[in-house]
């Protein structure tokens, strides 16, 4: 492989909107492929490695949020480029030293075949670890959300969980929501796309600024 | 946590989903008798065709003779 290929493959970026890139990886729960996850919303994320002490912070705070996300029908799933033996010492050392169970797969992507797929390794950052990343596959495996945070920054969960309620409110009122939204507070009614159904816009009843701006409450 | 072990043997995991599975079950279903993610039924559910213990009906999985087997010996039914 040149030198411009292998760069072509570091920088690809998987689309919003899109199918996510489907693979087969061995995890810590087996051989899984992203089909396996097929009916269930996934977060798929990465960390930059093992045994690093923001990623145990993330892995708890993932663990911790993990019965949230199963509420939402949200399965979680790890990476990072290191070996499954790596992986299952790490998670059960989070286990005896902070009493805390991991309870979702974690891929060993020795190869950089998924990261690289996905885009999760950031050559600025490192060429051999991948950064923080987050990819929220719908049910249907289409790709709905994406989340880049440096090596030195652990993920917000609450955000994480926030985005989560959004993309399911969107999907299940057809409707878009608002800076710093959190599920109970009002939504935004998309906008008209006719002159004439902007006029009965204002008439309709919802909480309207102006016949581009509406929000209601669900 | 494959199925089937490095001596090849059927693991305490892989025992669980093949008596859940019984003959025809939907994987949903395997899911909930088993209490594990759906995902870790499907990916089981190949590792054991793999094997030769079951085999695809439609959307879901027959025991095949072997699997039968696996599973009578795993119940101390051998």
């Amino acid at each position: 492989m040149d030198t411009t290929t292998q760069e072509k493959d570091v920088l690809g970026f998987p689309r919003l909107g899109q199918p996510a890139p489907v693979f087969e990886a061995e995890t810590t729960h087996g051989t899984l492929r992203l089909e396996d996850f097929k009916g269930s919303w996934l977060i798929l994320f990465s960390h930059p490695a093992d045994f690093t002490p923001v990623c145990t912070t993330e892995f708890i705070a993932f663990a911790e949020l993990a019965p949230e996300l199963k509420k939402r029908g949200v399965e979680l799933c790890g990476l990072s480029i290191d070996s499954t033996y790596s992986h299952i010492a790490w998670v059960r050392n989070i286990e005896e030293k902070f009493g805390v169970k991991i309870p979702f797969p974690v891929i060993a992507d020795l190869n950089k075949n998924v990261a690289t797929l996905y885009g999760m390794i950031m050559p600025g950052e490192s060429k051999t670890e991948t950064s923080r990343c987050v990819f929220v596959i719908d049910p249907n495996g289409v790709l709905r959300a994406m989340i880049y945070y440096p090596l030195t920054t652990g993920r917000n969960m609450q955000e994480i969980l926030r985005l989560i309620d959004a993309l399911q409110t969107t999907d299940k009122h057809g409707v878009a929501t608002p800076a710093n939204w959190k599920p109970g507070e009002k939504v935004i009614v998309p906008p008209p796309a006719t002159a004439e159904a902007a006029e009965a816009r204002m008439k309709a009843g919802f909480e309207t600024k102006d016949w581009y701006f509406s929000k209601k409450s669900l | 946590m494959p199925c089937i072990d490095s001596s090849g043997h059927m693991t305490e995991i892989a025992g669980k989903i093949l008596a859940a599975m019984a003959d025809g079950t939907p994987l949903n279903e395997v899911a909930e008798k088993t209490d594990l993610p759906l995902y870790r039924i499907r990916s089981g559910a190949r590792e054991l065709v793999e094997a030769g213990l079951v085999e695809p009906k439609g959307e879901a999985y027959v025991l095949t003779e072997a699997g039968r087997a696996a599973l009578a010996n795993a119940h101390g039914l051998a």
